[in-house]
């Protein structure tokens, strides 16, 4: 029991070896060398060795939260240099339809097909929304917003690409376990090559353009290549998530548009921390297994990522992996302010 | 090479919402010319400048860089061409390391095809441009977070910046307000030396003792207008130019403008 | 002839989506995704009063109206006060808003041919031979005073003139004593009060479920593009572009290609004039 009177406050310290990470690069104590590493590795082989020990129906959601995680990953990416969208279903669903038209109306094999779709879906994205790229952010998330609503309602009007039957595919995986390891790896790929990418002199150059274009412009950079540049990687991630379900579940139909695929990867970046990719990766490793437990609520589900949204947007702005990272690299006790 | 036409502009216009900002100015500067722009607050200066690298679309006139038009061309091409410029209002990356902001400059196309910069190397350039700014290299402020730094190393910050894309014109906008003395007169001889290694500056300045120490020749704009071209001490005993000037704005020290 | 007719009726129901949506915008430069939500929620509400409360419907769509707007004001004072000045948030809270009503609406079973508004006025005319509903004659009848009205308002009345302070600079708004706090909520309530002023008038017309409610979110968002954000006479015109377009397509083409003209309309805008119509193209110019 605290007296009354004595006020107490946090007091929070750097752990030794984080000060001297941020200007020295050798180390060489065991136990620094763990520090650094653990939290890289441990959830990487954790990954990794998880498939061997679930159920098909568990593997299943590993790899949809895999899915979701490249989407949030990529809505990261489009974030850091100021591209704000609300609808990464567009990107998902556009590389989804690029996968069943290949395998369609193609026949193409899976391994040409999936980078093709891949890299297409991305070009698509990134020539669609050029133009947007030159006006105000609210431009960008307004013209992602609708864009899936209204590709799904002119496949469902107009009967294109087999209106609201979809396209059912022949490729497909030849295997589980390639399709679980594919998502899985490249989900872990794409994690760190981004933020690799975000620490190198082009990701800074990213940042400074969302922090202030015209310095930016003014130092002789072309913006506007660099956001399309940004905008066709995000975009060929999101692709490729949505060419990946197409062959996993070997049909592609308009409902590759729907909320779930905006929503979530949104949800997830902001509920794990935008900026970081670590952040929205461990969002959507929370929240897809726990939209899989609410499965039972039905038509609620939707609505209850919006909450899930709004609350970690208003009340956990820092997101769940800034809040981790910092807890772990300080040490925090509680002293009398005297 | 030396007088060599560099930068020539004719008639540029300007005007905001039936306000006339800039009206008909003209000018043409060699190669190693060092020109100051002065006036009274609100003269179109400022303007001038926007509209020379870009950023503001002139209503009519021509720029011309070595014989070619770049009038209405993107910033980020006038930039590469190798006009560089500071802003009136720094305009820096707050949150970054100070040697970090001159990164961005030093990825540009400009600046890659003059040094095939690899990762790493772009630092110690970096770290050189802010020690020719006066920043003392070896102490801890090239890497503390520019937004904690005072004002006159923001300035100089942001001079390093325009520096760092190696400019064959550099436009200062009102570099020294908000400056010390000390700070100041660190800067000069660095003009001094630019100027003299060949590098054309443009100069916008309310600090006339300063930038007539410096300047080569002075053009004087008032709302909008050129009314005197040449030589400082010259331009100074214009009637015309006294009572625009002078008359206006008495304070010759210290502007504060935005 | 009818094409003509109907284009003007549709183009004026366009308008009709997209005023509440522009207005917010250009008053407070918020952008509210929830306007679809709002719009399909004042017919919920509405209904409801009506067949639960027996209110004629001549009582409860003024209601409605009225409760959109207390949402709209909620959804300003609850959330958006919190996260204002960030874009991002601001963006994502507004469309995280919406999508959460109408997902709710439609748990709540709102969709079917079982929900539908009566019409104010019954009846018809026939204009140059072509049959037109009163309802629809007042659809623009009350399109063409809202804009008129809105025009007045905002140019010429002391709230007005404090909105289009906030919209061109909100520090200086504020440094000369308007709140823009409430100016900001007021905006949105007004903006929600007119999304449910356009249900209550559009909805009759035709069967009322939540994905409407995706629909004129679409239409707000493709009219607001095509038009520029921030101007009035962009939003109408493009609601004519927009309108002209689905009608003719439905005329001559055949109805289901109707939904490509905001897709076609939207991808030329921003290819040949990325700022709109009537958008200023201020990107680049920085004020002196």
């Amino acid at each position: 029991m605290q007296p009354p009177d004595v006020k107490i406050r946090r007091k929070r310290l750097d752990r030794g070896i984080k000060a001297r990470t941020d200007s020295v690069f050798v180390i060489a104590a065991p136990g620094d060398i763990i520090y650094v590493l653990a939290p890289r590795v441990l959830p990487v082989v954790a990954l990794l060795i998880l498939p061997f020990f679930l159920s098909e129906y568990h593997q299943e959601v590993l790899v949809h939260a895999s899915v979701v995680g490249l989407l949030a990953l990529s809505w990261d990416l489009l974030a850091c240099c100021g591209l704000f969208s609300l609808g990464q279903s567009l990107f998902f669903g556009v590389g989804a339809y690029m996968a069943g038209m290949m395998d369609y109306y193609l026949h193409l094999s899976i391994w040409i097909g999936l980078p093709l779709a891949t890299l297409s879906g991305g070009a698509i994205c990134s020539i669609l929304l050029a133009p947007v790229v030159r006006l105000k952010g609210v431009y960008f998330a307004m013209v992602t917003l609708m864009l899936p609503l209204l590709f799904r309602k002119i496949i469902e009007a107009s009967g294109l690409l087999g209106g609201t039957l979809g396209l059912s595919t022949r490729g497909s995986f030849p295997n589980e376990w390639v399709a679980v390891y594919l998502g899985i790896i490249v989900f872990l790929g794409v994690l760190f090559g981004l933020r690799k990418l975000i620490d190198s002199d082009y990701g800074l150059v990213l940042k400074a353009i969302r922090d202030d274009d015209r310095a930016v412009m003014s130092a002789g950079i072309n913006i506007y290549a660099r956001k399309v540049q940004a905008l066709f990687v995000a975009g060929s991630i999101a692709s490729f998530a949505g060419a990946f379900l197409t062959y996993r579940y070997e049909f592609v139909g308009f409902s590759v548009f729907a909320w779930d695929y905006a929503i979530l990867p949104l949800a997830a970046a902001a509920l794990g921390g935008p900026g970081t990719f670590a952040g929205a990766a461990l969002g959507s490793m929370i929240l897809v297994p726990l939209s899989e437990a609410l499965r039972a609520m039905g038509g609620l589900r939707i609505a209850s990522y919006c909450l899930v949204l709004m609350v970690s947007i208003i009340a956990l702005p820092e997101g769940i992996f800034s809040f981790l990272e910092r807890k772990y690299h300080q040490f925090e006790s509680l002293v009398e302010v005297k | 090479m030396p007088g060599e036409t560099l930068l020539k502009v004719r008639g540029l216009r300007k005007s905001f919402g039936g306000v006339i900002a800039v009206g008909n100015v003209g000018f043409e500067l060699k190669q190693g010319d060092f020109l100051g722009i002065i006036g009274p607050n609100g003269a179109g200066k400022t303007t001038l400048v926007n509209m020379i690298t870009g950023f503001v679309r002139p209503d009519g006139g021509k720029v011309y860089f070595k014989g070619k038009d770049i009038t209405g061309s993107r910033p980020y091409d006038i930039a590469n061409l190798g006009i560089a410029r500071t802003f009136q209002m720094v305009r820096l990356f707050y949150h970054l390391p100070a040697y970090k902001n001159l990164i961005i400059p030093l990825c540009s196309k400009r600046i890659s095809r003059i040094r095939g910069g690899r990762f790493g190397e772009r630092d110690e350039v970096a770290l050189d441009l802010l020690d020719d700014v006066g920043f003392e290299r070896d102490s801890y402020v090239p890497y503390k977070q520019a937004g904690s730094l005072p004002h006159g190393y923001l300035k100089r910050l942001d001079l390093a910046r325009a520096l760092a894309l190696r400019p064959e014109v550099l436009i200062l906008d009102e570099l020294f307000s908000g400056m010390s003395m000390a700070e100041v007169a660190g800067v000069l001889p660095l003009m001094e030396k630019l100027s003299d290694k060949g590098l054309t500056i443009i100069m916008i300045e309310h600090r006339l003792r300063e930038l007539f120490k410096v300047a080569h020749r002075v053009m004087v704009l008032t709302f909008g207008q050129k009314i005197a071209e040449g030589p400082p001490d010259e331009v100074m005993q214009s009637d015309e130019v006294k009572k625009a000037y002078l008359g206006t704005d008495v304070e010759l020290g210290e502007s504060g403008r935005d | 002839m009818s094409t003509i007719i109907y284009g003007i009726i549709t183009s004026v129901i366009l308008a009709l989506y997209a005023v509440g949506f522009s207005l917010t915008y250009g008053i407070s430069g918020l952008a509210n995704f929830a306007h679809g939500a709002l719009y399909i929620l004042a017919g919920y509400i509405s209904w409801n009063l009506m067949n639960y409360l027996g209110l004629p419907f001549l009582a409860s769509a003024p209601l409605a109206v009225v409760a959109c707007a207390l949402v709209g004001f909620i959804i300003y004072w609850g959330l958006l006060l919190r996260v204002r000045g960030i874009p991002l948030s601001e963006l994502v809270v507004t469309f995280a808003a919406g999508v959460a009503i109408l997902e709710l609406l439609t748990w709540r079973g709102f969709y079917g041919i079982s929900y539908s508004l009566p019409v104010f006025v019954e009846g018809g005319v026939e204009i140059w031979g072509v049959a037109v509903d009163a309802q629809r004659l007042l659809v623009i009848a009350v399109g063409v005073a809202l804009v008129v009205l809105l025009y007045l308002f905002v140019h010429y009345t002391k709230i007005g003139l404090a909105f289009r302070g906030m919209a061109q600079n909100e520090r200086t708004a504020l440094s000369v004593g308007i709140e823009s706090d409430w100016i900001g909520a007021l905006s949105l309530a007004l903006g929600s009060a007119l999304a449910g002023l356009a249900a209550v008038v559009v909805l009759p017309l035709g069967m009322m479920e939540s994905s409407v409610g995706y629909e004129v979110l679409i239409y707000a968002l493709a009219v607001a593009i095509v038009g520029g954000l921030e101007s009035t006479p962009g939003m109408v015109v493009a609601s004519f572009v927009i309108g002209f377009g689905q009608r003719i397509t439905a005329s001559y083409i055949g109805p289901k290609w109707m939904i490509i003209v905001p897709l076609a309309a939207i991808v030329l805008v921003l290819a040949v004039r990325p700022s709109g119509l009537f958008g200023k193209f201020k990107e680049l110019e920085e004020r002196v």
